[in-house]
């Protein structure tokens, strides 16, 4: 279902979606005038780039400007300062014919699928529109073939066409969304949370099926969760994501087997592990929380819970480095971390030459 | 230097076991469900919530109680803590708590056990703490509303208290020496009444006491605090605290990670770990999320659509599940640690209405290994080794 591409359009790039130094910040309006008194910095200079067929993985915490990554990339809200790309092509400031031509390519599903569907709307009529919107059918009739098709492709019956939102669970209501999100034929789809608010087992189907659409369907995938376990399940690629910037981008392997910022090495000895043999392991567990977007202390944002924090992380900010090949962190040091303990003190810290 | 609890011996759930060489004799279980059914009449018809359950919570073990959505174990937790909607009918069983039903007692006999024998912790602390009264008052409100109740704590923590500060300054003491005087005087003729300012200082000092137990920094300014002004994280501790006040026998932790960040998740359970320690409570931790269990219980009962189908120690648990949807649950969850780039195991189907739930086994539609039996015959429970229980026919005779 791959489209095809005319003479006068660019060649597909290999890079499908990316951003250069994206920021999105909102203003917080304060004092008798409604001056803007502060930000908050929501995402603080984003560069990530999506390749053609890939799936990108995109974790953090609240608050750590994932959310909002997806929905200025999907031009739901304008950037502040940046570049989205599609295609090769700048939309950051597209409207009109030509961001609606681009739109087509770029779709998404959202977290939770009791607010994502509208209640008012049957199933088909849903899958249908969109259709119609975006030019992908010619008739009525044509339109109504291409959404039973859909609905099947996601594992429903046709039957359910003629429903409410109401009538399903919400693992249904997220294949929903899913062959909504595949009614234009799109390249790039972005998920968000897709299955966070979904059973274990649920859980399972809903991944499954995107896996094997990913396949039959020629898709680029950006999958944006908490659930570290998820996204080691379906990334090629994974960004961790903490307080507006991105800390560390690695290769799914790379990145679960050698974190190299210690946020991704909190975060992965945070994670309940469904083994009772690592009870016992010397895990330390981070503290603190996450400090506010508003107010985002110098140097580097991290160094308030970091074990490894000396003077320089309070003091500069740090360096974003390629210690290995693909593999970059935001850090001053090229720590040797040890996923299986977090100890304190006992990691060879190698300062940059 | 006060303790807040005479610190008992710690007991793990597996040296109970092996010390009695039988099942833990009857002293030692805090809680006891028999046989408990429980359906909800809506508009919609009888929704069958829990078909007979039978679980047993022993002293200071850490229970695990998992399953999806809808598969009753919410449920079961108010149904212990007396808190079952208008429409909830108990239809049968009893809730042992001590050799007590619970419910056979009144309304008003319920509300005292609430309020010292068994404690509830919710999942979204914002919703359950009042928005405008402060953290502080809300601890305190705790004690001043009951002071009956809290008085001899109230008294005994502040008389240790000075103590330990007459202890360590000698000098300087006739304050705190009249002060000792009046409240031994307090301890000793119960009829005497605790003064209302009286009341509320030794109230304050003892909620600054909990916080400190749940390992809340800068408790005095967060008794000053109101709950928006704390994190999720915080909120969630001090709804543990309030729950601690109460020294409870049951202690019920109904998802109260689910809805914090990873990072903070992890503070937490560490917290209930080292508190288990500490306290004298049976905890039962309810959660949909089978790393907390492996991380932090002793036993876990999988729940399925209102029965309990299987019954173990964590590691035996993990190590050997024998029901098919517990092996089915486990297949389905993405594995942190080795290879988890094949398809994932699903249970086809879903789960059952309640309203019409299959018969006999009511997880046969779904189940692999489903035989005829399995849909006439509800499943008896066999233990399969000792302590490891399965509700299942294929391992019944």
């Amino acid at each position: 279902m791959q489209s095809e591409v005319s003479p006068s359009e660019p060649r597909p790039q290999r890079t499908l979606v990316e951003t250069r130094n994206l920021y999105k910040w909102f203003p917080i309006k304060g004092g008798l005038l409604g001056r803007t008194v502060g930000n908050v910095r929501a995402v603080d200079g984003v560069t990530l780039s999506v390749i053609r067929g890939e799936t990108f993985g995109l974790v953090g915490e609240s608050g750590s400007g994932k959310t909002t990554v997806a929905r200025v990339i999907m031009k739901l809200t304008p950037a502040t300062k940046g570049q989205v790309l599609f295609d090769g092509t700048d939309i950051t400031r597209e409207k009109g014919q030509s961001l609606r031509h681009h739109r087509r390519k770029m779709q998404m599903v959202f977290q939770d699928p009791y607010a994502s569907l509208d209640p008012r709307q049957s199933v088909g009529s849903a899958l249908t529109e969109t259709m119609k919107i975006n030019h992908v059918v010619e008739t009525g009739g044509e339109a109504n073939r291409l959404a039973a098709r859909l609905i099947e492709i996601v594992g429903l019956n046709p039957d359910h066409l003629a429903r409410y939102p109401h009538e399903f669970s919400g693992g249904q209501r997220q294949r929903i969304a899913v062959a909504r999100a595949l009614a234009v034929n799109p390249e790039f789809i972005l998920l968000d949370e897709p299955t966070s608010s979904l059973d274990v087992s649920v859980q399972a189907q809903i991944l499954n099926l995107l896996k094997q659409l990913q396949t039959e369907l020629e898709l680029t995938y950006m999958f944006i969760s908490h659930n570290l376990s998820v996204i080691k399940h379906m990334s090629d690629r994974v960004a961790v994501m903490y307080l507006g910037r991105i800390v560390e981008v690695a290769s799914t392997e790379r990145l679960f087997v050698h974190p190299k910022h210690p946020y991704t090495l909190a975060l992965l000895s945070a994670i309940p592990d469904p083994d009772p043999s690592t009870r016992n392991a010397n895990k330390t567990v981070i503290q603190g929380d996450v400090p506010s977007p508003i107010n985002i202390p110098p140097g580097c944002r991290f160094r308030s819970r970091c074990p490894y924090a000396t003077q320089k992380c309070a003091d500069e900010f740090p360096p974003y480095v390629e210690v290995e090949p693909s593999h970059w962190i935001e850090c001053h040091y090229d720590l040797n971390l040890d996923p299986g303990e977090l100890v304190q003190g006992k990691t060879d810290v190698v300062p940059p030459s | 230097m006060p303790s807040v609890w005479k610190i008992p011996r710690k007991r793990s759930w597996t040296r109970v076991l092996t010390e009695s060489q039988l099942v833990p004799s009857e002293s030692k279980r805090a809680l006891e469900i028999r046989n408990l059914r429980v359906v909800f009449h809506t508009y919609a018809g009888v929704v069958k919530a829990i078909d007979g359950i039978d679980l047993t919570v022993y002293k200071h073990e850490l229970l695990g109680l998992v399953g999806e959505s809808g598969c009753g174990k919410s449920v079961t937790a108010l149904a212990i803590a007396g808190l079952l909607p208008e429409n909830a009918k108990i239809q049968s069983g009893k809730i042992l708590l001590d050799g007590d039903d619970l419910l056979g007692r009144s309304k008003q006999e319920l509300r005292i056990a609430r309020l010292t024998d068994i404690a509830l912790v919710f999942q979204d602390p914002m919703t359950y703490l009042n928005p405008v009264i402060s953290v502080g008052n809300q601890l305190t409100d705790l004690f001043n509303e009951n002071l009956k109740v809290y008085r001899n704590e109230l008294i005994g923590y502040r008389l240790s208290q000075i103590e330990a500060e007459l202890e360590r300054n000698p000098g300087d003491t006739i304050k705190l020496q009249k002060e000792r005087e009046r409240l031994t005087s307090l301890r000793e003729n119960p009829s005497l009444k605790l003064g209302q300012g009286e009341g509320k200082r030794l109230s304050r000092l003892r909620a600054i006491e909990y916080l400190k137990l749940v390992q809340l920094p800068e408790p005095e300014r967060i008794m000053k605090s109101y709950p928006f002004e704390l994190s999720g994280g915080m909120r969630q501790r001090a709804m543990i605290a309030m729950a601690l006040i109460r020294r409870p026998k049951v202690l019920l932790a109904d998802e109260i990670t689910t809805a914090l960040d990873v990072t903070v998740q992890a503070q937490i359970l560490k917290l209930v770990q080292e508190l288990r320690d500490k306290i004298d409570s049976a905890i039962i931790i309810i959660t949909h999320d089978l790393g907390v269990v492996a991380q932090v219980c002793d036993r876990v009962a999988v729940m399925y659509a209102g029965n309990i189908v299987e019954l173990a120690t964590v590691d035996e648990m993990f190590s050997h599940p024998m029901h098919p949807y517990t092996k089915g649950l486990f297949a389905a969850i993405p594995k942190l640690h080795g290879d988890s780039k094949g398809s994932l195991e699903s249970i086809k189907g879903s789960v059952p209405d309640l309203i019409y739930p299959p018969s006999g086994c009511r997880f046969h539609p779904r189940c692999p290994m489903a035989f005829d039996r399995c849909q006439n015959v509800k499943p008896p429970p066999v233990e399969i080794s000792p302590g490891h229980f399965v509700w299942c026919l294929l391992y019944a005779h």
